[in-house]
């Protein structure tokens, strides 16, 4: 060990790398530290002639201020549902198909992993209008149960957009875990169902987890659809609403604090839940192009 | 072994296969029907549409209005793909050099860049680009330059300018993991042994990383080029927040005024069918490398 950090410290390359490598750091932070440090102060600080680099003396009114709004809780309560609903039926649909396409050899097996893999590919910015206008005459036929500015064709919508990706992702961890294994089972008297819930499901457990957060992950951000379908105030989802937010700015001076507090509420969460999957999205995107 | 057809894996597929053709292979199909058709405002209050064939994209593309759309979209998202790619390989290459404290310090940094959701993102940027109260003036100012005041958003070049490091700040740290997990794969040894050899920086760079990290370069780039070609939010949120629109539009924003504002579904289709038939090339490559680990 002592060997090693004595070579390190020989190495002039090693701390100019290092330098360079803190310096980079602190630029592309720099945005995330703002909004928290904004968050903290008041407009009138923040509006200043000269800004203020260190939240010192800062308070948590800007919050008390998002909250006292109320149209923050409505729009939460929107991007749950809506996320929730998606995250559930996505999982479910995507993790029957990934056991089809890991655990059987049919017909037209090829043909759905490759249709899954370009449908993934499709742009939202290419398909708006048509769900747009599928959406509104859904809408006409079944009495805005499901249609435009409806929590459920937002959420089916989502599931369409998630799901490609969730079954590629799916498919890995089901082909991680041996057939073998639940053959065992069966042969020692299990049955097919008792056997693939007991062995083969607890093993899937991280899977699930993972892709679940990825479906997560986009359904809460996901913004262009969002804008097209869900058109009320009053059925905002979340980044819709912090859209908004900044756009009351066209009549009276923009409440700066207010708007990264409102910022630092949509982020976080996303932040705590986007690094438990992060590994698993990098390689499940870049998968074959790394060995190993 | 008797041979008979399995229903199992038919049934498994069915809700995803019924959600993927409600949800997205019906508005393809409807699309690409209006997109032959005029389907304007008429149309809205219900008159049928009249069948027109190809006429939409032949006036696309012979409109210089939309004709400069398609231009700047590409453009924007080569310039942006490029940079991309280019400081993501120079972070990891960082990364690869730096200490191992200062490794995790730029590897947390650039996670929480990736992490914030774009709106989130968006509106931050404003801040700091705002033209009154933005630290970005404050910054410039400071150094001598008169910046005092300056609308960013005002000329569409320094508008994009603004648009592109947002984009290349949000996207770097995915080129710049992905590339420094390739780098993983090269071994000290080798580049050790060149160096004793009296290679060059630039020739280790050249000769021995590049070829190995070159697959995971060009899915990088092409996974950049699809993403930044359907830029939407950033561009909306920058236009929303004081730009001229017209001369600002790129792809996604020009079909949401075209068909959602201006009611004219017939062209809107039309360049939505061109966004994908662009999407689905540039994608075949990507897919191909995909199924090739299926």
């Amino acid at each position: 060990m002592a060997a090693n950090i004595v070579k390190e410290k020989l190495r002039p390359g090693r701390v100019v790398a290092s330098i360079a490598a803190m310096a980079v750091a602190l630029v592309w932070v720099f945005p995330v530290y703002w909004m928290l440090s904004s968050a903290l102060l008041p407009n009138a600080v923040l509006t200043s002639t000269t800004p203020t680099f260190l939240p010192f003396g800062g308070s948590l009114d800007n919050f008390a201020q998002v909250f006292a709004k109320g149209t923050f809780f409505q729009a939460l309560g929107i991007s749950l549902v809506v996320t929730l609903v998606a995250v559930f039926c996505c999982l479910l649909f995507a993790f029957c198909a990934a056991l089809a396409i890991s655990r059987y050899h049919f017909k037209g097996r090829t043909s759905f992993v490759l249709a899954v893999l370009f449908i993934q590919m499709l742009p939202a910015e290419g398909l708006f209008i048509a769900q747009y206008k599928m959406m509104s005459s859904v809408g006409t036929a079944t009495g805005n149960a499901i249609g435009l500015n409806s929590v459920l064709g937002l959420s089916l919508l989502y599931i369409a957009a998630v799901i490609p990706f969730t079954v590629w992702m799916l498919r890995g961890f089901v082909a991680g875990v041996p057939a073998d294994l639940e053959e065992a089972a069966m042969v020692d008297g299990c049955s097919r169902a008792k056997a693939f819930f007991r062995i083969t499901f607890p093993l899937l457990a991280p899977g699930l987890v993972a892709s679940g957060v990825y479906a997560f992950l986009q359904a809460w951000n996901e913004f262009t659809v969002a804008l097209v379908i869900m058109q009320k105030e009053s059925m905002q989802t979340l980044p819709l609403w912090l859209r908004t937010f900044i756009q009351a700015s066209a009549t009276r001076e923009t409440d700066w604090g207010q708007v990264m507090a409102a910022s630092t509420l949509v982020a976080v969460p996303v932040i705590i839940f986007f690094l438990l999957v992060q590994g698993r999205m990098t390689s499940g995107l870049v998968a074959g192009a790394v060995k190993g | 072994m008797t041979k008979k057809i399995q229903w199992s894996p038919y049934l498994l597929l069915t809700p995803a296969v019924v959600i993927l053709l409600a949800a997205l292979a019906y508005p393809v199909g409807w699309q690409l029907w209006t997109s032959l058709t005029k389907y304007g405002l008429a149309q809205q209050f219900g008159q049928p549409p009249e069948f027109v064939g190809i006429d939409n994209y032949v006036q696309m593309f012979a409109t210089p209005q939309i004709w400069g759309v398609i231009a700047r979209s590409i453009a924007f998202c080569l310039v942006n793909a490029v940079l991309t790619v280019a400081i993501g390989v120079g972070l990891a290459l960082l990364m690869n050099a730096a200490g191992k404290a200062a490794r995790m310090v730029l590897q947390v940094a650039l996670l929480l860049a990736w992490a914030m959701p774009v709106v989130a993102a968006m509106t931050v940027w404003l801040w700091l680009f705002n033209w009154h109260h933005g630290i970005v003036n404050w910054l410039l100012s400071s150094f001598g330059l008169d910046f005092t005041g300056h609308n960013w958003l005002e000329n569409p070049l320094s508008f994009y300018f603004v648009a592109t490091v947002i984009v290349v700040w949000m996207s770097v740290p995915f080129v710049a993991f992905s590339v420094y997990a390739g780098l993983t794969q090269v071994a000290p040894e080798i580049l050790e042994a060149a160096q004793v050899d009296g290679a060059s920086g630039w020739q280790r760079f050249t000769a021995i990383i590049l070829p190995i990290i070159r697959p995971v370069l060009m899915i990088v780039l092409l996974l950049q080029v699809i993403w930044d070609l359907r830029v939407f939010t950033q561009i909306k949120m920058l236009q929303d927040a004081g730009a001229d629109y017209t001369s600002t539009n790129l792809l996604g924003t020009f079909i949401y005024s075209t068909g959602v504002d201006s009611g004219d579904f017939g062209m809107a289709a039309a360049m939505s069918v061109f966004v994908l038939l662009l999407t689905m090339a540039l994608s075949a490559p990507y897919v191909r490398s995909l199924m090739r680990q299926d």
